[in-house]
C-alpha cells in the first residue's frame, strides 16, 4: 500500500471517530487529531518527495499504487504524486488544519459540521493524489457536495439561495467535465490497445485533433467553473459570503484550486493541441476575470464580498498563467494557487473572527480595530501585504513569476493581455489598502467596540499556522519552486511538442 | 424442473400462504407476516444457488443465467418491500386483508418471472398480464380511500389500453413472420413497413409499463393514490422487470432494426428525462415527486439500452439494481413517516433532521444515490450509463442527459433542504421506527454503499450480458 492512500484513509477514520464521539468537545479534538495527523503526513510526504528526488529518482510520478477496480472498463484505483500534487496536498493539509481551529466555536450540530468538513477535505485529498480520471472525478464530486450542507446549515445571510446556486453551478461544471472525460476515455488509445482512464498513459498518446477540439472546451469550462473563470464565477461571491468561516477558507483556499489544477492536469495536459488553438478564447476570459474581480472588489462594502472578488481575480490569474504555455508562467500558476490558497484562507479566517466580535462585515461600520484587537489586525495587514504582492511574501514570488513568464510570449496578443492583467496589481493595492485604512486604522467609531477582545488561543493557532505558510514560501521559495518545476517537466515538454511555435 | 426453479418456488409459497390464510381467524391475520417474509427470504436465498440453464415447452420458456440473475434481483427487491410493509400492514385498517397483500404481490412476481423467461410472445404476454392485473387490485388496496380506489381504476384502464396496443403490435408481428417464437421471429424482421408499425405498437405498450413520456400520464396519479408500499413496489420492481424484458426483446428479436429503434429511443430518452425532471420540480407531494423522478430515471435507463453493446445491457441491469435499493430506501422513509403521521408533503419534512436524524440520513443517502452523487452506487450507475451511450457516439444525448442530472439534483436537494436546512415550528415528532423498517432501510443503505464500491456485482452482470455487436 502506498503512503498516499493514508491521505484518504485518515479522513475516513476521522469521520468514523467523530460519529462515535459523545459530546462536541470530543468531536473537536478528534477532528484536530485527525487533521493534525494529516498535516504531519503531508509534511512527511514533502520531505520524502524531496529526498527521493535528491536521491536521483527521475520517475514521472512517485509513491504509486495501482489497483484494478472495474476490470471491464479498465478503471483503476491509481494514486501517485509529482511535485505539483505534493505542493497542493501540503496546501490542503495546512488550510484544513487551520480551518478546524477557525470553526472552534460552532455551536449548532458540531458533529455534522465537522463530518461534512472532513468529508469535503477527503474529496480534495483524493482528487490531488488520483491519477485515474474516474477516481479523480469521483473525488471531485465528493468534494463539492458537502458544500451544500455546510453553507446551507451553518451559513449566514441568504444561505439557502447561495448554497443552491453554488452547488448547481459547480455540479453543472462537473457535468461538462464528465462528458469530456468520457470523450477522452473513448479516444484514449488512438493506436489500438485497451481504452483507459489512466492519466499518465493517455498523456503519452496524441489524441486526434478533432477530438481534442471538441472536448477541450467542456473540460476547461467545467474545471474553470470551479476555478471561478469569468463568466462562470457568479457562484463564488454569493457562496463565500454566505459560508461559515472554515468553509470559506477551505473553499477559496483549496476547492477553487481544484479547478485550476484540473484545467492544467486534465484539460491542458491531455489535450495540448486544442489548448494551443483555443487558448486565446480562455486567455481573454481570464484577463477579463483578473480585472473584473479586482474592480469588483473595489466597489464592495462587505468584507467577505471584497475577499471573494479578490479571489476571483487571483484565480483567474492562475488560469491566465496556465494558458501561457511556458515553464516560467506555469510555475507561477502553481505558486499562485498555493500562495493564494493560504492567503485567502487567512483572510477569511480573520474576517470570520472579526465578524464574530463586531457582528458586522460592513467596513464602513467599523474602524480603529487595531486598538482593540492588535493581533488580528496585524495578521490582517500581513495578509493584505502578501495579497498585493509585497516582496518577502508568497504573493510576490507567484505574481512576479507569472508576469515574467507571460511576457516571454513575443506576440502582441499575449503581451497586451499580460499588460492588462498586470495592471490589476494596482487595483489590488487600492482595495487592500482602503480596507486596511478604514477598518484597522483611525478612531474607533462605534463606542461598543471598546469592549471587544482580541484573538483567543484557537484563533491564534489558526492564524499563526497560515502566516507561517505565507512567510515560508515568501522567504524561501526555492524548494517549492524546484518541486513544482520537476512536476511540470512532462507537461511543459508535451505542450512544446504540441505547439512548436512557442518558446 | 430445476430449470423453472424460481417460478415454482414462488408458486409453492403462494399456495402455502393461501392455505395458511384459510385457517387463520380474522383477528389473527397478523401471524402470517413473519412466515411470509421468511418464506420469501428462503426463496431469495435458494434463487442465488447455481441453477441449470435450459429450455422448456419447446422454447416457450427459457432460463439462462441472465434471466436467473434478473429474477434474483427482483426477489431481493420484493423481500425488501415485504419487510418495509410490515409497519403499515399492522395498522388497524388492514388487519383483515394482510395476506392479500402478500398473495397479490407474489402473483405479480410470478407473472414477471414468466415474462422475463419468455421465449415466445405468447408466454411474454401471459406473464405481462399476470404481472399487471393483480397490480390494480394492489393499487386499490385501501379501497375505502377515494384516491386509492381511483388509482386502481386508473391503473387497470391504462394497462388494458396499453396491453391492447401491445397485442395489436404482436399480432402484426405474427402476421408478417408467421411465428411467435423469439428465435424464429428475429431473422424474419426485415424492417418492412408493417413490422415497423408492429415495433412501434409493441414499444408503445412497453413504454406504458415503464412510464416513458408521452405514455406516462397515469404514473403520478396512480403513485399518489396507491398506498406507499404498493407505490414503491410499482415504481421499482414492476418497472425493473419491464425494463429487463424490453432490453432482452430489443437486443434479440428486433436486433436487425436496431438503427430504427435507436432513433426512436433517442427522442423518447430526451423527452422522458426532460419532462420527468421539469414536472418533478413542481411537486409538493412526495409520492408524486418520486413518480416524476422515477419517470426521469427510466429515461436514464434508456441511455443504456441505446448503447446496444454488452456494456449497454450491463449498465441497464446494474442501474436497475442500484435504482431498486435507492428508490426503496426513499420510499421506506416516506412510508414509515406516512404511517406514523399521515404526512406526505415536502414541507411537512421541514426540520426532520432535528427530530429524526437517522431517517433523514437514510433519505438523504437515497436521494443522493438517485441524483448520482459519489460515493453512493447511483454515481457508478449513472456514470456507466453515460459511458454506454457515449460508446455509440451519442455525445449530444449524453450532454442533454448530463444537464438533466443538474435539474434532478435541484429537486432532490429541495427535499434535503427541507429536512436539514429548514426549521419548522411543528416538525414531525420524534418516533421510534419498528425493527422491520430498520432492517429494510439498513438493507437499502448497505446496497447503496456496497454495490458501487465493490466492482464484483458489476463484473458479474457484465459476464452474463450480451450486446448486438
Amino acid at each position: 500500500m502506498s503512503f498516499l492512500t493514508l491521505f484518504i484513509i485518515i479522513p475516513v477514520l476521522t469521520v468514523i471517530g467523530i460519529l462515535l464521539c459523545k459530546n462536541h468537545i470530543q468531536v473537536k479534538w478528534v477532528a484536530v487529531a485527525g487533521m493534525g495527523l494529516q498535516l504531519i503526513s503531508a509534511i512527511a510526504l514533502i520531505l520524502m518527495y524531496l529526498a527521493e528526488r535528491r536521491a536521483g529518482n527521475l520517475a514521472e510520478v512517485l509513491f504509486v499504487q495501482d489497483n484494478v477496480w472495474y476490470q471491464t472498463l479498465n478503471i483503476h484505483f491509481f494514486v501517485g504524486v509529482d511535485g505539483v500534487s505534493v505542493a497542493m496536498i501540503g496546501l490542503t493539509a495546512l488550510v484544513v488544519f487551520a480551518g478546524i481551529f477557525a470553526s472552534w466555536d460552532i455551536k449548532d450540530l458540531p458533529r455534522e459540521f465537522f463530518t461534512s468538513l472532513i468529508l469535503l477535505a477527503s474529496g480534495v485529498f483524493g482528487f490531488f493524489v488520483s491519477l485515474d480520471l474516474f477516481t479523480m472525478f469521483l473525488f471531485y464530486e465528493l468534494a463539492v457536495i458537502p458544500m451544500y450542507l455546510l453553507i446551507g446549515i451553518w451559513g449566514s445571510g441568504p444561505r439557502h439561495y447561495s448554497a443552491m446556486k453554488l452547488t448547481l453551478m459547480l455540479m453543472g461544471g462537473s457535468a461538462l467535465i464528465l462528458l469530456g472525460l468520457i470523450g477522452i476515455y473513448f479516444n484514449s488509445a488512438p493506436n489500438g490497445g485497451p481504452l483507459t482512464f489512466d492519466l499518465i498513459k493517455i498523456s503519452k498518446e496524441t489524441l486526434p485533433m478533432n477530438v481534442q477540439l471538441f472536448f477541450f472546451p467542456f473540460l476547461f469550462v467545467g474545471f474553470g467553473t470551479l476555478g471561478a473563470m469569468f463568466p462562470f464565477h457568479t457562484w463564488s461571491p454569493d457562496g463565500h459570503a454566505s459560508a461559515p468561516t472554515a468553509v470559506s477558507m477551505l473553499h477559496a483556499g483549496v476547492l477553487m484550486k481544484l479547478g485550476g489544477y484540473g484545467c492544467y492536469r486534465v484539460a491542458v495536459f491531455l489535450l495540448p493541441g486544442a489548448a494551443h488553438q483555443l487558448g486565446w478564447i480562455f486567455i481573454i476570459l481570464a484577463t477579463i476575470g483578473v480585472i473584473y474581480g479586482a474592480l469588483g472588489a473595489v466597489w464592495q462594502k462587505d468584507l467577505k464580498y471584497i475577499n471573494a472578488y479578490s479571489s476571483v481575480s487571483h484565480c483567474a490569474l492562475v488560469l491566465f498563467a496556465i494558458l501561457m504555455f511556458n515553464q516560467t508562467a506555469m510555475n507561477g500558476a502553481i505558486m499562485q494557487m498555493i500562495s493564494h490558497g493560504i492567503m485567502t484562507a487567512l483572510f477569511f479566517a480573520l474576517i470570520g473572527m472579526i465578524y464574530g466580535r463586531t457582528h458586522t462585515r460592513y467596513i464602513n461600520e467599523m474602524g480603529g480595530l487595531m486598538k482593540v484587537m492588535p493581533f488580528l489586525s496585524v495578521a490582517y495587514v500581513i495578509g493584505g501585504l502578501a495579497s498585493l504582492g509585497l516582496p518577502g511574501f508568497s504573493g510576490f514570488v507567484a505574481e512576479m513569476t507569472i508576469f515574467v513568464g507571460a511576457f516571454q510570449n513575443a506576440d502582441v496578443f499575449h503581451r497586451v493581455a499580460t499588460i492588462i492583467a498586470a495592471s490589476s496589481i494596482v487595483v489590488t493595492a487600492v482595495y487592500i489598502l482602503r480596507v486596511v485604512g478604514i477598518l484597522l486604522l483611525g478612531k474607533i467609531r462605534n463606542p461598543e467596540y471598546e469592549e471587544l477582545t482580541d484573538a483567543k488561543w484557537y484563533d491564534k493557532i489558526s492564524v499563526v499556522t497560515l502566516i507561517f505558510g505565507i512567510t515560508l514560501i515568501g522567504v524561501a521559495p526555492l524548494w517549492l519552486s524546484d518541486m513544482i518545476t520537476q512536476g511540470l517537466g512532462p507537461i511543459v515538454h508535451k505542450l512544446l511538442a504540441a505547439a512548436p511555435g512557442l518558446n | 424442473m430445476l430449470i423453472m426453479r424460481h417460478e415454482l418456488l414462488l408458486i409453492v409459497i403462494t399456495v402455502i400462504l393461501l392455505i395458511v390464510e384459510i385457517f387463520l381467524p380474522n383477528t389473527k391475520k397478523r401471524r402470517i407476516i413473519l412466515p411470509a417474509i421468511l418464506l420469501m427470504a428462503a426463496v431469495t436465498v435458494i434463487g442465488f444457488l447455481p441453477g441449470t440453464p435450459g429450455i422448456m415447452f419447446g422454447g416457450m420458456y427459457q432460463a439462462t443465467e441472465l434471466t436467473m440473475m434478473f429474477k434474483n434481483i427482483l426477489n431481493v427487491g420484493v423481500l425488501i418491500v415485504f419487510i418495509q410493509s410490515v409497519d403499515w400492514l399492522k395498522q388497524e385498517q388492514n388487519k383483515e386483508k394482510i395476506s392479500e397483500f402478500f398473495l397479490l404481490i407474489l402473483s405479480t412476481l410470478i407473472g414477471m418471472n414468466y415474462m422475463i423467461s419468455a421465449g415466445d410472445f405468447l408466454m411474454f404476454y401471459i406473464g405481462l398480464e399476470l404481472a399487471t392485473i393483480p397490480m390494480a387490485a394492489l393499487a386499490a388496496y385501501e379501497r375505502l380511500k377515494e384516491k386509492s380506489a381511483e388509482a386502481g381504476v386508473k391503473l387497470i384502464f391504462s394497462s388494458a389500453l396499453s396491453s391492447g396496443i401491445l397485442l395489436y403490435g404482436l399480432s402484426m408481428i405474427y402476421g408478417t413472420t408467421g411465428t411467435m417464437y423469439f428465435t424464429d421471429v428475429a431473422p424474419l424482421i426485415t424492417g418492412a413497413p408493417l413490422q415497423v408499425l408492429a415495433f412501434i405498437f409493441f414499444f408503445a405498450g412497453m413504454a406504458f409499463k415503464i412510464s416513458l413520456v408521452p405514455f406516462h400520464l397515469w404514473t403520478a396519479d396512480v403513485y399518489e393514490g396507491a398506498p406507499v408500499n404498493v407505490t414503491s413496489y410499482l415504481s421499482v420492481i414492476s418497472k425493473g422487470a419491464s425494463v429487463f424484458v424490453l432490453t432482452i426483446i430489443l437486443y434479440t428479436v428486433f436486433a436487425k432494426i436496431a438503427v430504427l429503434w435507436s432513433d426512436v429511443i433517442y427522442i423518447i430518452t430526451i423527452l422522458t428525462i426532460t419532462v420527468g425532471n421539469l414536472f418533478a420540480m413542481r411537486q409538493q407531494n412526495l409520492k408524486r415527486f418520486l413518480a416524476f423522478s422515477s419517470i426521469a430515471q427510466a429515461g436514464f435507463i434508456l441511455l443504456g439500452i441505446i448503447g446496444q453493446s454488452q456494456l449497454g445491457m450491463t449498465t441497464v441491469v446494474y442501474f436497475v439494481l442500484v435504482y431498486i435499493f435507492s428508490n426503496l430506501g426513499a420510499f421506506g422513509v416516506i412510508g414509515i413517516i406516512s404511517n406514523r403521521t399521515g404526512k406526505e408533503n415536502i414541507n411537512d419534512y421541514d426540520g426532520l433532521y432535528r427530530t429524526n436524524p437517522n431517517l433523514s440520513l437514510v433519505m438523504m443517502l437515497a436521494l443522493f444515490s438517485l441524483a448520482g452523487i459519489p460515493p453512493l452506487a447511483g454515481f457508478f450507475g449513472k456514470f456507466f450509463l453515460f459511458t454506454a451511450a457515449a460508446k455509440q457516439g451519442y455525445y449530444i444525448l449524453v450532454l442533454i442527459a448530463l444537464l438533466n442530472t443538474i435539474i434532478s439534483l435541484y429537486y432532490y436537494l429541495l427535499v434535503i433542504k427541507a429536512m436539514l436546512l429548514n426549521n419548522s415550528d411543528q416538525p414531525i415528532a420524534k418516533f421510534r421506527s419498528d425493527n422491520y423498517t430498520r432492517l429494510g432501510l439498513i438493507m437499502c443503505v448497505a446496497g447503496m454503499v456496497v454495490i458501487g464500491f465493490t466492482s464484483v456485482v458489476y463484473e458479474m452482470v457484465f459476464n452474463l450480458s450480451y450486446g448486438l455487436h
